[in-house]
């Protein structure tokens, strides 16, 4: 299995990435790269009149910079990130596919004018970055409120879940990678 | 996962700009949906044949056919496609037309995602309740009728074959059969199987209704129609409208009522006693009579044309003692009936009294054996119905005297009498006015045994 690239999006502190880099590992039991150096200029998708990024336009971006890598691809950002319908996202995916991006943003508590809660804030991010990872892998959301890939709108739903994927989705991951070893 | 074995859910996203479209359709089918797009209305309404769609996302401003106009002609395919509209601040007023013409609800742009995913949820939970409601109601309707009728007798069941072979057409019924064999019962079977059932079935008893009202019961009347007619009134045939107009009795109407029925059978068109506004209704008739129609035409009080236009698909009952073979599981029906309604936990009759049931020859039909039954379960101790518990000419009828010799009639008596008292001798005795001690000579002369 290709390891998982995670890309930082400016503005991020490095720390934000190194203890999610140790969580994903955990999780999926896959290697994942960090560098800094490949980090990309989220500009181009800054919409000014909504004061936020577009998350498929940076996914598009991140997708052309990195062709190369056979892995998965993550990228995280501090940036608010949105898809045009909707008022805001905590991060987007390809289902099935390559790329995913998640934004710390949303999951800080200082965004809702409460004190910072660092410790908090790792857990939900971790838990955004494996949910949308696990639509990479072909996931979708699952039923079950603590399952990892329960889809989840507002950050009391991301507290209420766990990082873990539930038996059902664990055994579809697992499928799901057999199968693209095998093929 | 959301992804499970039901049908899995679909949505259809008309939205003329790409990213709306690309959006919701992988925000979608993150949930497990299965989602298409189209970028015009008539693009969906070409995907219109890949559906049905459970929810139809609708942008209200599209160049071309906007969205409301799509939303018409979506609800004229499916009329059952709940439809979620995309706005834009601008529109919030055709929004709101939208709504008034049957959309689910709307949303403006951009769409929180929380409201969003529970808009949709709810759109979901309403159609399955909506579903699930027509799934029980086509089972109520199924519960509700076959079961009333009871009867596995060859003539029963060439009546339900009829029945039922006739009910899924528009064809005019007559019902055959002396009274009291359930001629109504078959009409509401008729009716209760018809593509109409969801309408009334509009029974007119025409013997029971005074020959001067028919008119105004079939009609209707206008306000001041005539003395006494203070309100508006619709008529039984206004009121059949999608359904069924059941005429009991048909038999007996007046020469008079014959032409206006023949009239409002043909076009389907009447006007009420003492109005001049035509009034369209659309009704099955089913008819019934326990006459015999040919010889009335024969005689001339029965029109011929109106035979014809009535008489063109005849299901005849046949009377109770021409199916015997259906009177144990009759009887044990109105039982369970009964019993259910008065509480009682009498559950069966004495062989010796269903025999009695089995021999009586019913003139009032079924109608008749119901009634004995009620009376019976009133007397009845449980746990079954004995021969005293039934009425005096059911027993009476029961033992015909095997000769008209005086000792053969004699014989009859001292049974039908002993079956009426269940075998009490004292009571026996009284009602024949002879000693008990004389009573026991004649059991035995005649060789009685108690059943």
């Amino acid at each position: 299995m290709p390891p998982i690239l995670l890309v930082p999006i400016p503005p991020l502190q490095p720390e934000t990435l190194a203890t999610l880099a140790r969580g994903i590992v955990e999780r999926f039991q896959i290697a994942v790269l960090t560098d800094g150096s490949k980090s990309i200029d989220p500009a181009p998708a800054y919409d000014a009149s909504r004061n936020q990024y577009d998350s498929s336009l940076l996914l598009s971006i991140l997708l052309r910079l990195h062709s190369a890598q056979n892995g998965k691809i993550l990228a995280v950002t501090e940036v608010d990130l949105y898809i045009p319908v909707l008022t805001f996202v905590f991060g987007e995916a390809q289902l099935d596919g390559k790329a995913a991006i998640v934004s710390v943003r949303r999951l800080d508590e200082r965004f809702y004018g409460l004190p910072e809660k660092s410790s908090l804030l790792e857990d939900r991010l971790l838990k955004e970055a494996i949910h949308e990872l696990g639509h990479t892998f072909g996931l979708l959301h699952c039923r079950r409120f603590e399952c990892v890939m329960h889809a989840s709108t507002a950050v009391e739903e991301i507290d209420l879940k766990s990082s873990s994927f539930c038996p059902e989705c664990a055994r579809l991951l697992d499928q799901k990678n057999r199968m693209g070893e095998n093929g | 996962m959301a992804s499970n074995n039901q049908h899995r859910t679909s949505l259809l996203v008309v939205d003329d700009e790409f990213v709306v479209r690309d959006s919701l359709s992988k925000w979608f089918r993150q949930d497990g949906y299965r989602v298409e797009t189209a970028e015009d209305a008539a693009s969906a309404l070409r995907l219109m044949d890949k559906g049905p769609w459970d929810i139809v996302l609708l942008d209200i401003k599209m160049p071309g056919m906007g969205g409301l106009e799509l939303q018409k002609r979506i609800k004229e395919i499916d009329p059952s496609a709940t439809i979620i509209m995309i706005t834009a601040f601008a529109s919030v007023e055709s929004a709101v037309q939208a709504l008034k013409e049957g959309a689910f609800d709307y949303v403006t742009k951009p769409v929180d995602p929380d409201h969003l995913s529970h808009l949709v949820q709810n759109a979901l939970r309403q159609k399955s309740l909506s579903k699930e409601n027509i799934k029980l109601r086509e089972q109520m309707s199924h519960l509700l009728t076959p079961d009333e009728i009871v009867g596995d007798s060859p003539e029963m069941k060439r009546v339900i074959e009829l029945a039922s072979s006739v009910a899924q057409t528009d064809t005019t019924v007559m019902i055959r059969g002396e009274s009291g064999t359930g001629k109504e019962l078959i009409a509401r079977i008729i009716h209760a199987n018809s593509p109409r059932k969801f309408f009334p079935i509009i029974a007119v008893n025409c013997g029971a209704v005074p020959e001067g009202l028919l008119e105004s019961e079939l009609f209707g009347h206008e306000k001041g129609a005539f003395t006494g007619a203070q309100y508006r009134r619709k008529g039984k045939f206004e009121l059949a409208d999608g359904g069924t107009i059941f005429l009991d009795e048909v038999g007996t109407i007046s020469a008079r009522m014959q032409v206006q029925l023949l009239r409002v059978i043909e076009s389907k068109h009447f006007t009420r006693v003492g109005g001049s506004e035509s009034i369209k209704s659309d009704f099955r008739v089913i008819c019934a009579t326990n006459r015999d129609l040919e010889q009335a035409v024969k005689e001339g009080s029965f029109r011929e044309d109106l035979y014809y236009r009535l008489n063109v698909f005849t299901v005849s009952l046949p009377p109770l003692r021409e199916r015997r073979s259906d009177i144990p599981a009759l009887t044990q029906h109105f039982i369970r009936k009964y019993a259910q309604a008065m509480n009682k936990t009498v559950s069966g009759i004495d062989p010796s009294a269903l025999d009695l049931l089995v021999r009586y020859p019913w003139p009032g039909n079924v109608r008749e054996l119901e009634n004995v039954i009620e009376r019976a379960m009133v007397l009845a101790t449980p746990p079954a119905i004995k021969p005293c518990d039934l009425p005096f000419q059911v027993v009476q009828a029961q033992p015909a005297a095997n000769g008209d010799s005086l000792e053969a009639v004699e014989r009859a008596h001292i049974i039908a009498i002993l079956n009426r008292t269940n075998w009490n001798i004292t009571r026996s005795a009284g009602i024949l006015g002879i000693d008990r001690v004389t009573l026991y000579n004649k059991i035995a002369k005649y060789g009685l045994k108690r059943p």
